[in-house]
């Protein structure tokens, strides 16, 4: 009752329906251009894109008066790619590593945006609103137009990730190869840094500066545990976003004084948490299992060669030897009981009665060529 | 100047000097946006911290922040370690969700509790003389100053004592931890460091501007710095100028002061990247163009001295045909010719160029080395 509920209302709440609907958006473009982000070790420059494009929006908004999304997103993006270039710069030319060039970067850039504010408050015709949603992001303050001029700056970016695709793709996994192919790798790496300026651009009015990193970083790091290919990690991140958006935005209109952002942050955390977790192959609960399997692999052979080593020494293959000897043998592994036992279903081993057990002539040929296999690693 | 505003500024630098300390380890260990990513973590630990005391200025707050700091970094580790996740995503993934809390947490009580997150973010040090500290009815100063003056005495003492393990941990930390030191410590220390500083100070210049006073002034001491004690005493000095200067501008502009501090840092950055001599952009671009015109000159000795008192003397060694020969654009030829004949090797006579006998020395020398 209370899902049909929320649906009704995702699907007819004007506010619900638009709050959703731009943290969608913003979750798919920044989830599939994060992803390239996420492969190239810059997770960390969605960050400082977002905390550099402040003074571009004061600035658009003191040059221009006008408090039109479209207006300030430019200022946004304009700041956010300078910054970018700063940083780029710092690092060709000084002995300044990526990381400090970037907190550097990030913190002056968002102190002088601070200052542009302080005049902005001065001035009689700000009631500062509309700037303070991008400090921390408010998505209740998005309109439908928010909402078209969003969904037209994904699209552009989504469209030319596309058409670069292959240059990307060359630029995450092998930029030197790329150059010896002849792709411009300088050129595609402002391009796909420019794309990611816009998806940034794209939700800070949505989830506001601080918390806009995370929409780049998770949901590409989420992705990544679930699949091996690129085409497939982008789709998922999008997916992910996506899914992260339209919940945060559901659960924070359910409860009371509970903003859009932080919880869509918390939303795609938990995507990320339940990724690492129980994504097949990768995740942490596959990887135990596995383990879990090696090892009783690794006791059970363990038995089976101890029985061979004794066959061969008493020079009588059905020769049955107890428990306790094997136990013995065996010092330090345990298990023998459920090793037997495996052992016996498998058809390798027999009990002879009164808890002795012997080889098969199966069992003493798979012993011989475990043994064997063994001498050969040696 | 009035006592206020000394008071402001004696904060301003306090908070600058203690806030570069540890930064210029952070700088040199590569973890440079760790300080952002405690700086804003930090604000779960507040909050929580905050809802039990109920008192802004607890000294248990900041007990509660470096906790917060610390789990930060371990979660980092932890994720850094499953393999799943690179350092730097498993950074980005980490604060946002630990400054989520803490933002729900304040807007879900900001009804009941006086805290907001733009004050925790932004900071404003204007405030730092008002809330004084007084014991026995004696005023002490504002409180901001002895809580800084505490941290900064923290963290003399952490670098003097553990000097020699901090700089081996962050120049040879394969070494160090040959030796026996513990690179976990040194790192989890310093980490707490950070932490503690950047709780000390986010009141005082909120939070993003902590970032700003850590990574500012020691980045700009590690562009003309080759010595870690050198660096630590300079990047504290650009700190103090930092502060000042950063104060005087919000004074003037009559803007934030943390704003116009790490605008202040970001120009003074700025200024040593290009104009510091031997290092700096311009400096380096200077020395490039000289070595080039150096070997230019050196070119042109050779290709006159090759041709002297043979008969093509006159038609290879005349201005218009240099370009020809060396492959030079005609400007530049011009500038080779005039720069090597400030250095009295060349003379130009009527079209020629001629070499002077110190000419004729330097490319005797160019040729046999």
């Amino acid at each position: 009752m209370e899902f049909a509920a929320l649906l009704k209302n995702l699907l007819f709440d004007y506010t619900l329906r638009t709050v959703a609907l731009g943290s969608a958006t913003l979750g798919i473009v920044s989830g599939a251009l994060g992803s390239f982000a996420v492969l190239r070790r810059q997770s960390l420059l969605g960050d400082g894109i977002s905390h550099a494009a402040l003074p571009g929006i004061a600035l658009a908004f003191i040059l221009t008066g006008s408090k039109e999304s479209v207006v300030l997103l430019l200022g946004a993006g304009v700041a956010g790619w300078l910054g970018t270039l700063v940083i780029i710069g710092i690092v060709r030319n000084s002995r300044i590593e990526d990381e400090s060039a970037l907190g550097l970067v990030l913190s002056v850039f968002f102190g002088f945006g601070l200052v542009l504010i302080t005049f902005i408050q001065k001035r009689p015709d700000a009631s500062q609103a509309g700037l303070d949603t991008f400090l921390f992001g408010q998505a209740a303050t998005l309109v439908e137009s928010d909402l078209i001029t969003m969904g037209a700056l994904g699209a552009a970016a989504l469209l030319l990730m596309g058409f670069f695709w292959k240059e990307f793709k060359l630029l995450s996994f092998d930029p030197d190869f790329g150059s010896a192919l002849g792709f411009p790798m300088r050129v595609v790496d402002v391009l796909l840094t420019t794309l990611l300026v816009i998806a940034i651009v794209i939700g800070l009015q949505s989830v506001g500066v601080v918390l806009m990193s995370a929409m780049v970083v998770a949901p590409g790091a989420a992705a990544r545990q679930w699949t091996d290919r690129l085409g497939v990690m982008v789709g998922l991140a999008a997916l992910f976003g996506a899914l992260a958006g339209v919940s945060g935005a559901l659960v924070s209109s359910s409860v009371p004084r509970l903003s859009t952002g932080p919880t869509v942050v918390i939303c795609v955390s938990g995507i990320v948490l339940i990724s690492i977790l129980l994504a097949p192959n990768r995740g942490l609960l596959w990887s135990w299992l596995r383990e879990q399997a090696n090892r009783r692999q690794l006791r059970v052979d363990a038995v089976l060669e101890d029985l061979y080593i004794l066959a061969v020494k008493h020079g009588d293959i059905r020769r049955a030897h107890s428990i306790e000897v094997l136990r013995t043998m065996s010092i330090g592994h345990g298990g023998v009981d459920r090793s037997l036992k495996e052992l016996v279903k498998e058809g390798l081993v027999s009990e002879t009665g009164e808890g002795k057990w012997a080889l098969t002539p199966e069992g003493f040929e798979a012993g011989r060529r475990l043994e064997s296999s063994g001498d050969e690693e040696r | 100047m009035t006592a206020v505003q000394i008071e402001i500024q004696l904060v301003a630098a306090l908070v600058a000097v203690t806030c570069s300390l540890p930064g210029v380890f952070l700088i040199l260990r590569r973890m440079a946006m760790m300080s952002d990513a405690i700086s804003h973590a930090i604000l779960l630990g507040i909050v929580l911290a905050f809802f039990v005391t109920r008192d802004i200025s607890s000294p248990f707050l900041i007990i509660a922040a470096a906790l917060t700091g610390l789990l930060t970094v371990s979660m980092v580790e932890l994720l850094n370690r499953t393999g799943l996740v690179k350092e730097d995503a498993a950074i980005g993934l980490v604060f946002p969700l630990l400054f989520s809390l803490g933002v729900i947490l304040i807007s879900r009580f900001a009804g009941k509790v006086h805290l907001d997150t733009d004050a925790v973010l932004l900071g404003e040090i204007a405030f730092a003389p008002f809330n004084r500290l007084e014991l026995f009815g004696y005023d002490l100063g504002p409180k901001a100053l002895t809580v800084m003056a505490v941290i900064l005495l923290a963290n003399l003492s952490f670098i003097i004592f553990f000097y020699k393990e901090l700089k081996l941990a962050t120049f040879d930390a394969g070494l160090a931890a040959v030796l026996g030191f513990s690179p976990g410590i040194i790192h989890y220390g310093l980490m707490t460091l950070v932490s503690v500083t950047a709780v000390g100070a986010f009141d005082a210049v909120g939070s993003i501007l902590v970032v700003a006073l850590m990574i500012g002034p020691p980045a700009t001491a590690y562009l003309f710095c080759d010595r870690l004690s050198s660096m630590l005493t300079a990047s504290s000095l650009i700190g103090v100028i930092v502060a000042i200067t950063g104060y005087w501008l919000a004074h003037f502009l009559d803007a934030s002061i943390s704003g116009c501090m790490a605008t202040m840092a970001g120009i003074i950055f700025g200024l040593t990247f290009l104009f510091s001599p031997g290092r700096g952009l311009v400096a380096m671009s200077l020395r490039r163009v000289r070595q080039r015109l150096e070997f230019a000159q050196t070119m042109l000795v050779v290709h006159l001295y090759h041709h002297e008192g043979l008969p093509e003397e006159e038609k290879e060694n005349s201005v218009e045909h240099l370009h020809e020969h060396l492959r030079w654009r005609r400007s530049f030829s011009e500038r080779v010719v005039w720069f090597a004949k400030e250095r009295e090797l060349v003379e130009r006579q009527n079209g020629f160029i001629i070499l002077t006998e110190r000419g004729r020395a330097a490319a005797q020398k160019a040729i046999t080395g």
